[in-house]
């Protein structure tokens, strides 16, 4: 088991090579010089030849990756070209709003899709798988940043319940903090949610014809108990995959989400770089990410070889 | 005379009056019956019928739309929907029914030229890294690390590197969905590599450009159609994304992504001019889903969802 988890600790290493190549090469596919486009029109060619030295420019490609992805590792991305601080800072000041939504996000939607998919697969065919499938499906098409404006219209414009933008720490008022999050957590975890809802129920309908649950039944087991302990235990195996997958979703989503809502997170940041083209920043919020999304897929691999002992047996 | 027979079925199939009898006569047999299967749902027919009309309200957008998609017309600034301006107008007197209707051309020009550009990309990735062991790894690290940021995210930051502009919007989301496709044709070459047609092919002596063309990547076809159709689904979406954050096709241009962005910011005094715009986004992603749905259905019986 442990060769196990230590052989997928090594591949991380490839793939996040992979990630930081190209991340990196993405600054070099600027078209014309990058150092002058991210200066504007304004700037003088002494400016323009500082800004080339200072990113290293210069000097030849493989140098400059080599030197960019090393500082990378240890967490330094190089300064802001526009907030005037290194953009390790920048994010970091960033980190909370972000984080939370996303915690907030997929702990929202595992709430709703278990009991739903497991309601949905025991009462097959009932109004409630209808409606669950309705959802779903609607939530996967529905753009979350259409879906947003529409909570936006029904809860801020039309009853007043709650602030339309805005973010408050949760340190300074937490009532107030939620206040602000209950939107943007609700319109990030909808399609999330269905899917997973989707997936639940379709592996509950797998588990509920095996055996061991006919033998459960059989031995005169109350159906709940069935139910709970010895089908759903089973049918939550791949779930975790989504999981692992649907933060991978939700990251991505919260880039548009706190663009919606206003909310001065990581996403919201990347964003206005984009837009300022700023292009270190861009570089390292990209990067973060992806890193971040690797490290749980591998989590979630890891996680399997402890819930699933077929895993365990199966890789040796 | 098989041929002929299929031809009058087929014929048949589409005039609709005769649809419900003539449909049924296509049996498991035939080559067609994916076809009858994919009639028989009705969500598939529906969603059908709905890209058609968005398709027709695309092509001729320049008869359809009553007013010029950008003429600005101060003095009718904010109107609710009437009979004049079926969808409202926005805060400098724009029609918002013609705007949606122009929108409707960027995002079906952007879903299925990324359908095209993904699939070339993507095929060509998977069919050599199924097909060559020898660069297979190399290959599948590589859209390991492609996948491994989120769509959006990478969409954002190739856009960001390439500017605004329509043609980098397909070129973005092409890279962004063509590790997706070049999974699926991995996988079914290695499946098909080791069937005996494609042997033999070679123990004829057919070159691998022949045999990766005709018995390989013909062979991953209805798979392969499937995602096709959901990439079209993904990159509307993703279009209107980026047209939302500013990150996407230049702000002149109307899209569905911008209109809604514009309607954000009048949300409290004229709700229609987001809400039209994000309703045909809706609907349009729903149907292709649902049409891709059909098609997997149909396409694969085996695979049928309960």
């Amino acid at each position: 088991m442990t060769a196990y988890i230590l052989r997928r600790l090594l591949l991380l290493i490839p793939v996040l090579l992979v990630v930081g190549v190209i991340v990196f090469t993405l600054i070099h596919l600027i078209p014309g010089d990058p150092a002058a486009v991210m200066l504007g029109r304004e700037a003088t060619r002494e400016q323009v030849e500082a800004l080339r030295e200072r990113l290293g420019l210069n000097e030849p490609f493989h140098v400059q990756f080599f030197k960019w992805f090393t500082n990378v590792l240890r967490l330094d991305f190089g300064n802001s070209l526009f907030l005037d601080q290194p953009v390790t800072r920048a994010l970091l000041d960033r980190v909370q709003p972000t984080g939370l939504l996303t915690l907030y996000s997929l702990t929202l939607a595992v709430l709703i899709a278990i009991p739903a998919g497991v309601v949905a697969a025991v009462r097959r065919n009932s109004l409630l798988d209808r409606l669950l499938m309705v959802f779903s499906i609607s939530g996967v098409a529905i753009p979350n940043f259409f879906f947003g404006i529409l909570l936006i219209l029904l809860f801020a414009v039309i009853l007043g319940w709650l602030p339309s933008s805005g973010y408050v720490d949760i340190t300074d008022d937490p009532v107030e903090h939620l206040k602000h999050m209950v939107m943007p957590t609700l319109a990030l975890s909808f399609s999330a949610a269905g899917l997973m809802a989707r997936l639940v129920r379709s592996s509950m309908l797998d588990v509920l014809h095996d055996d061991y649950v006919r033998t459960a039944y059989a031995k005169g087991l109350p159906h709940r108990h069935v139910i709970l302990r010895h089908a759903l235990r089973n049918a939550l195996i791949p779930f975790l995959t989504i999981v692992g997958i649907s933060l991978a979703g939700m990251l991505g989503g919260s880039v548009v989400i706190e663009t919606v809502f206003n909310i001065p997170g990581m996403g919201r940041l990347l964003v206005q770089s984009v837009t300022r083209r700023d292009f270190p920043v861009v570089q390292a919020a990209v990067m973060v990410v992806a890193a971040v999304e690797v490290l749980v897929m591998l989590l979630v691999d890891i996680l399997y070889v402890y819930i699933d002992p077929r895993v365990r047996y199966g890789s040796d | 005379m098989a041929q002929t027979e299929t031809r009058t079925t087929i014929t048949q199939v589409t005039a609709p009056r005769a649809r419900r009898f003539r449909l049924s006569s296509i049996t498991p047999s035939s080559r067609y019956y994916w076809l009858r299967l994919l009639l028989e749902n009705p969500a598939a027919v529906l969603s059908i019928g709905f890209i058609g009309l968005i398709v027709v309200l695309a092509v001729l957008a320049s008869w359809i739309a009553p007013y010029e998609p950008t003429f600005v017309n101060p003095a009718e600034r904010l109107r609710p929907p009437s009979r004049e301006h079926w969808f409202g107008t926005d805060d400098l007197g724009r029609d918002v029914f013609s705007r949606a209707v122009y929108g409707a051309r960027i995002s079906l020009v952007v879903g299925l030229a990324v359908m095209v550009g993904s699939m070339l990309l993507g095929s060509l990735i998977g069919l050599i890294a199924g097909y060559y062991a020898r660069v297979d790894t190399l290959l599948m690290r590589i859209m390991d690390g492609l996948e491994a940021f989120p769509s959006i995210l990478l969409a954002i930051a190739i856009m960001a590197t390439l500017g605004s502009a329509l043609e980098n919007v397909i070129i973005a989301l092409s890279v962004v969905y063509a590790p997706n496709i070049a999974r699926l044709v991995r996988s079914t070459t290695l499946m098909n590599k080791r069937q005996p047609y494609v042997e033999s092919a070679r123990a004829i002596g057919l070159r691998d450009s022949v045999i990766l063309r005709r018995y390989i990547f013909l062979n991953s076809l209805s798979p392969l159609i499937v995602q096709c159709t959901f990439v079209v689904a993904f990159a509307i979406l993703a279009e209107s994304s980026l047209s939302y954050l500013g990150a996407g096709v230049p702000p002149g241009i109307p899209t569905w992504g911008n209109m809604v962005s514009d309607g954000q910011a009048q949300l409290q005094r004229a709700w229609w001019i987001a809400v039209f715009p994000g309703m045909f986004l809706f609907l349009t992603v729903l149907a292709v889903n649902l049409l891709g749905d059909g098609l997997r259905d149909a396409l694969d019986p085996r695979v049928r969802k309960r």
